[in-house]
C-alpha cells in the first residue's frame, strides 16, 4: 500500500450530501475481477451523458459539462471536498480504488459511512473528518479561487489552507500507523499468530460446534 | 460495574488481542463468500503466498451476477450470456476449487442469496462472529450474532489471518414497544427506524433491536430488520437469542446436533444485554404508531407512511437536505404535495436479501391470490431468496398465485436489487421494490425504487400506484 505523509494538492467539490457508492462507482463496474483501472469510470453516471459499459474506453464519451471532475479548473485534483455522509452504502472496495486511481489521495468531509472510511485506509486514501461549518468555509472558499490548493500533513493531523490556517482533525492512531507507513495489515497481523493460535484452541475447545462443520472436515 | 450488552459480550468474546493504540485483534468465526468482492481478495492471496487460515470457516456461493430467468440458468456458469458476468462466477469458482474452499454453486438448490443461505445452512450460528463482502451481512446479526460487512481487502485478512482489526463501536439500542398494527411488516419497522434517525444516525455504533415488537418478530422479520441497519449508518444490527432463534436454527444442515446441540444451546443462554446494561444512546418507537411505509426520494431516510404527501423542499429549514430534497424530487419525477398513493409504477420488485423469505413470499401471495397485476404494470418480479425458498414456496403453490396474477417468478440470485445481472429498470421507471437501496441509478440508470414491504409491494402491482394494504379488501371470487 502507498504510504500518506503530507500531500499537498489541487481540491475539487463534491457539493452533496449522502453520495453512496453506487455513484461513486456503478455497480456494471463491479463485474472485473481486477483491483485497478476503476479510474475513468469514478462517479460514472453523473459525469458522463451516456450509459458506461464495463471494459469499454472512456476517452471518447460525451461528458456532462455540468459535474465539477470535467472543469478544467480541477484537472489534476488530488483531494475532494465533500459533504455529510459521504460513502455510504455497499461494501465495495471498488469505491476507494476507483478514486484512487483517478487521482484522489484525502477525502475532506464532516462525516463518512463507517466500511467507506475503513476501506480508505487500506488503499492509502485519508478521510479526514472536520466540522460541517468549517466544510462549509472550504467550500466558499474553494469557489471563489480558481486552483485553490490544501496541504494534508497526516503526522501532525492539520489541515492548512492557503492563508495561512490550519485546521486540526482526528484519527485513531492504529490506522494513522498503518497510512504513515504504508503498512501491509496482514503481515502486521501475522505477527501476532501464536496468540491468534493459542485463542483458537481455547475458543474451539470452549464452542467447538464451530468448527469442523463445513466442507472437507466436515464432522 | 455496569452489566454488558450483547455487542460487548460477543466483543469479549472474540477478542485475541487488545492493542495499546486502541485498535483490537478479533477472531473470525465464519467468513462468507460471492463472487463481486472476493477475485482480488484471492489474487492477493496467490501474489504474496499465502493460503486461507481456517478452510472450514469459509462458505462460497454465487449470487449477485447470476441470471434469474430459468432458460439463461439451465447451463449453468457456461451459460451466463453477459461475458464479465460469466467471468467474475467462473473465477469464484477456480478460487473456490484452487484454495479448497466450500462452495455451493449456481444450480444447487441450496444456491441463493449469501445473506438468505447463511442462515438457511445454519451456517449462520447465535454467538458467531460474521463476515461478508457484503454490507448486508449485518442480516445474520437476527442471529444473536456479531456480523458485518468488510472490503475487499478485510476479505483477504480474513481469509490470512481469521481476524480482523477492528475498533470498538459505541452501543446503540433501538427499542420497538407495544405491537404493530395488522398490514405492518418488519420492512415498515426498519424503514420507520431509518426514518427516524436518518441514514447517519447509527453511524460509528453497533445497534441492537430490542422491544416487544421485535420479540414478536419471526426470524424472518428479524433478519429483515437487521438487514438494514446499514441503511441507518450502523454496520452491524443484533437481536438477544430467544425461543425464537433456537427453534430456527435446530435442525439445519452446518447446526450442531446431539450433545453439542445441548452445549451450544446453553452457551447462548447468555447471548442477550444484561439488564444494567449501558447504551450510548437509545432510540425508542411505538409499534402502533408505525403505519406501512413507502420511501420517495434516493436515500432511504426519505421515507414517508403510504398515506403521506411527497414534502416541499422550500419547507426545509436546512440547506444541504433541501438541496438533497430538491435533487430527489426531481431525479423521482415527483411533485411536492402529491399523495404518495398518486404515484403511479411501472415495475414491481419482490426479492433481495431483504425481503426474498419464505415468509416475504407468502405475504405477497396472501395479498394476491385471486387478484390480477395491474395492465399499465411492465412487469412484476418475484425472486426467491434462494433454491430452498423457492422449493418451498413451489410446494405451498405460492408460485402458481404469483404467476395467475401475471407475476414472473424466477431462479434465485440478487437480481434487481442491483441490477447486476438483465433485470433492471430503464430511465424514468418507477418501481415498488421490497430491496433495501433507492440510490439513483441502483436498479438501472434512471431507475426510480420506492422502497415497500412484500405486501405492500404486492397490493401495489395489483393497483398499479400504492395502496394503503390496511385498506386492502378481500378479492369476490
Amino acid at each position: 500500500m502507498k504510504s500518506f505523509t503530507v500531500l499537498e494538492g489541487l481540491v475539487a467539490p463534491m457539493d452533496r450530501a449522502n453520495v453512496d457508492t453506487d455513484m461513486i462507482i456503478p455497480k456494471q463496474f463491479l463485474k472485473s475481477i481486477k483491483r485497478s483501472g476503476f479510474g475513468p469510470n469514478l462517479f460514472d453516471e453523473m459525469r458522463y451523458l451516456d450509459e458506461g459499459q464495463p471494459g469499454q474506453d472512456c476517452s471518447g464519451r460525451p461528458l456532462n459539462p455540468e459535474f465539477p471532475l470535467n472543469q478544467p479548473r480541477y484537472r489534476g485534483a488530488t483531494v475532494l471536498l465533500a459533504r455529510e455522509n459521504f460513502g455510504c452504502g455497499s461494501s465495495r472496495e471498488h469505491a476507494p480504488w476507483a478514486l484512487e486511481d483517478y487521482g484522489f489521495r484525502c477525502i475532506i468531509a464532516p462525516s463518512f459511512a463507517d466500511i467507506f472510511y475503513n476501506n480508505c485506509f487500506k488503499n492509502g486514501i485519508l478521510p479526514v473528518v472536520l466540522p460541517a461549518t468549517t466544510v462549509d468555509k472550504l467550500f466558499t472558499a474553494l469557489y471563489a479561487e480558481e486552483g485553490y490548493r490544501l496541504a494534508i500533513d497526516l503526522e501532525a493531523q492539520e489541515v492548512r489552507t492557503p492563508d495561512g490556517e490550519v485546521l486540526r482533525f482526528e484519527v485513531d492512531v492504529a490506522r494513522k500507523h498503518c497510512l504513515l507507513k504504508g503498512l501491509d495489515d496482514i503481515g502486521v497481523t501475522l505477527e501476532s499468530a501464536a496468540a491468534i493460535r493459542q485463542f483458537e484452541d481455547r475458543w474451539r475447545e470452549q464452542s467447538p460446534w464451530l468448527f469442523n462443520m463445513i466442507g472437507r472436515g466436515q464432522v | 460495574m455496569a452489566g454488558l450488552t450483547l455487542y460487548d459480550k460477543l466483543w469479549r468474546n472474540h477478542l485475541v488481542e487488545q492493542r495499546e493504540d486502541g485498535s483490537a485483534l478479533i477472531y473470525i468465526d465464519r467468513h462468507l463468500i460471492h463472487e463481486v468482492t472476493s477475485p482480488q481478495a484471492f489474487e492477493g492471496l496467490r501474489l504474496a503466498g499465502r493460503k486461507p487460515w481456517r478452510l472450514d470457516a469459509n462458505l462460497a456461493v454465487p449470487d449477485h451476477n447470476v441470471p434469474t430467468s430459468r432458460d439463461e440458468r439451465a447451463g449453468g456458469v457456461a451459460g451466463i450470456r453477459d461475458q464479465v458476468s460469466r467471468l467474475q462466477v467462473q473465477t469464484l469458482d477456480d478460487n473456490c476449487r484452487d484454495f479448497e474452499i466450500e462452495e455451493i454453486p449456481i444450480n444447487d438448490v441450496r444456491q441463493g442469496i449469501v445473506h438468505v443461505v447463511g442462515p438457511e445452512q445454519g451456517a449462520t450460528l447465535p454467538g458467531m462472529t460474521v463476515v461478508c463482502g457484503d454490507s448486508h451481512t449485518s442480516t445474520h446479526g437476527a442471529l444473536g450474532a456479531l456480523a458485518h460487512g468488510i472490503g475487499t481487502s478485510e476479505v483477504e485478512h480474513v481469509l490470512a489471518t481469521q481476524c480482523l482489526i477492528q475498533q470498538k463501536m459505541k452501543n446503540m439500542l433501538v427499542r420497538v414497544d407495544g405491537c404493530l398494527q395488522p398490514g405492518v411488516t418488519a420492512k415498515d419497522v426498519a424503514l420507520a427506524v431509518i426514518g427516524h434517525i436518518g441514514t447517519a444516525g447509527g453511524t460509528g455504533y453497533a445497534i441492537e433491536f430490542a422491544g416487544e415488537v421485535v420479540r414478536s418478530l419471526t426470524m424472518e422479520g428479524r433478519m429483515t430488520l437487521c438487514n438494514m441497519s446499514i441503511e441507518a449508518g450502523a454496520r452491524m444490527g443484533m437481536i438477544a437469542v430467544d425461543q425464537t432463534t433456537l427453534d430456527y436454527v435446530k435442525g439445519r444442515t452446518y447446526a450442531p446436533s446431539g450433545a453439542l446441540w445441548d452445549a451450544a444451546q446453553a452457551a447462548w443462554a447468555d447471548l442477550h444485554s444484561d439488564a444494567d446494561a449501558v447504551f450510548d444512546k437509545v432510540v425508542t418507537l411505538r409499534g402502533e404508531d408505525i403505519l406501512p411505509q413507502v420511501t420517495w426520494g434516493n436515500s432511504p431516510e426519505m421515507v414517508l407512511p403510504v398515506n403521506g404527501y411527497v414534502p416541499d423542499p422550500q419547507a426545509m429549514e436546512n440547506a444541504t437536505q433541501r438541496s438533497a430534497a430538491q435533487r430527489a424530487i426531481e431525479y423521482m419525477g415527483l411533485t411536492p404535495g402529491m399523495a404518495i398513493t398518486d404515484i403511479r409504477l411501472d415495475r414491481v420488485f419482490i426479492g433481495s436479501c431483504t425481503n426474498s423469505r419464505i415468509e416475504d413470499l407468502r405475504a405477497a401471495a396472501a395479498v394476491v391470490r385471486g387478484r390480477h397485476v395491474a395492465p399499465t404494470l411492465k412487469q412484476a418480479l418475484v425472486v426467491p431468496g434462494s433454491g430452498q425458498v423457492k422449493a418451498q414456496a413451489e410446494a405451498e403453490g405460492l408460485h402458481e398465485i404469483f404467476l395467475a396474477a401475471g407475476m414472473e417468478w424466477r431462479e434465485p440470485g440478487c437480481s434487481m436489487c442491483l441490477a447486476m445481472n438483465a433485470d433492471k429498470l430503464g430511465a424514468g421507471e418507477h418501481c415498488a421494490s421490497t430491496s433495501n437501496r433507492n440510490f439513483e441509478g441502483r436498479q438501472g440508470i434512471g431507475g426510480r425504487t420506492h422502497l415497500v414491504s412484500p405486501a405492500m409491494a404486492a397490493a401495489a402491482a395489483i393497483a398499479g400506484h400504492f395502496v394503503d394494504i390496511r385498506n386492502l379488501q378481500e378479492p369476490t371470487q
